[in-house]
């Protein structure tokens, strides 16, 4: 005969099992655990990060020195036909919209393709968008130390017409360096002005 | 001839805009544009929506054009993590009364090997070759570099 306050132990125990049990396939099956990729850890403040490389003007610049002021950073190439000029397309265009504010915010465009990107080429491309935004390029060294700071990744395709493929989200970043949220391509935007403006406030 | 007849007169019905090229097999594309070419070795980009309007269903195999060496229809993908990655889109079938848009972050003609630049204000023609031989030619207007859609 079991004593009334091991019985109610045993309850206890037995309920938490099966709970953890539940909890476990649900885990598994529905939950975080469940076979799709994990999410990409999130990008390192940009005070943490380092990496050296040089504007499209040839000015030498770090993640450092974009502490200050709200960033917004994306990676891309300028061969890219579809998603790059796109996203190019919408930061031009959420710049406008913000109209003076947007001399309170840093847009860099990094480039994960430095071989055909030279900053003869970044300054060329870069002149067909809004003028505040920057085109950064670095060795591939440097490249990959940024690549990594952000948590993004890169591949570069095969052949003379090479692609590459890349992360297209743009990383918004507080004015202390922190980082606030991802934009992409899809997202309505007025959402994403609003994201913007509230790193800004 | 009736099939032609019954394209023109569904996109007047609907109220499509001007830019409204009818195939002999029920294809109607609208919408389509390219954004101009930055520089002389990248590669350029068409987009555009095509509907079929026939009763049977219709296969996109590929596409020509004068403009570019190695024009090819291709598929832009974004996973969980942010990543994109383009591949060629292979064939691309139409059922009747659907259609597919091709449009920035999706399926796009991509213009490969440019071998003349697309100018901003210019329009070049370029064929949709379909499967059952029914090809359709369309004129593709050239919108600026930092064109989003063929609104603007």
């Amino acid at each position: 005969m079991i004593s009334r306050r091991a019985f109610i132990t045993y309850l206890g125990a037995g309920t938490a099992l099966l709970g953890g049990v539940l909890a476990l396939g649900w885990w598994q099956v529905d939950g975080p655990g469940a076979d799709r990729p994990l999410p990409a850890a999130l990008p390192l403040p940009l005070s943490e990060m380092s990496f050296a490389m040089q504007d499209h003007t040839g000015a030498d610049v770090s993640p450092q020195g974009l502490v200050g002021k709200p960033s917004l950073v994306f990676f891309g190439y300028t061969f890219c036909p579809d998603v790059c000029p796109a996203t190019l397309s919408d930061i031009s265009r959420w710049l406008s919209e913000l109209g003076p504010d947007a001399a309170q915010l840093n847009t860099v465009f990094i480039t994960v393709d430095p071989a055909r990107d030279t900053q003869k080429a970044m300054a060329q491309y870069m002149g067909y968008f809004d003028p505040a935004i920057r085109g950064w390029r670095g060795s591939l060294a440097e490249t990959d130390k940024a690549v990594a700071g952000f948590r993004a990744s890169y591949e570069l395709g095969e052949g003379p017409d090479y692609a590459v493929n890349h992360t297209s989200s743009v990383f918004l970043f507080q004015a202390d360096g922190r980082f606030a949220a991802t934009l992409d391509l899809h997202e309505d935007p007025a959402q994403a002005l609003a994201k913007i403006r509230r790193v800004m406030e | 001839m009736k099939r032609t007849l019954f394209a023109f007169a569904f996109a007047v019905f609907a109220g499509l805009p001007a830019l409204v090229a009818a195939g002999q097999n029920g294809i109607i594309v609208e919408q389509a544009w390219s954004r101009a070419s930055m520089g002389e070795s990248r590669p350029g980009v068409a987009y555009m929506v095509l509907q079929n309007t026939g009763s049977e269903a219709r296969i996109l195999t590929g596409v020509e054009t004068g403009v570019a060496m190695m024009p090819q229809i291709h598929l832009t993908t974004t996973d969980a993590n942010g990543v994109s990655q383009m591949a060629p889109a292979g064939d691309l079938e139409i059922l009747p009364g659907a259609a597919i848009t091709l449009e920035p972050g999706g399926l796009h003609i991509m213009l490969m090997k440019l071998k003349q630049p697309l100018a901003e204000g210019e329009n070049y023609s370029l064929t949709l070759v379909f499967k059952n031989g029914d090809n359709v030619e369309i004129s593709v207007p050239v919108l600026s570099a930092t064109a989003r859609g063929p609104a603007n």
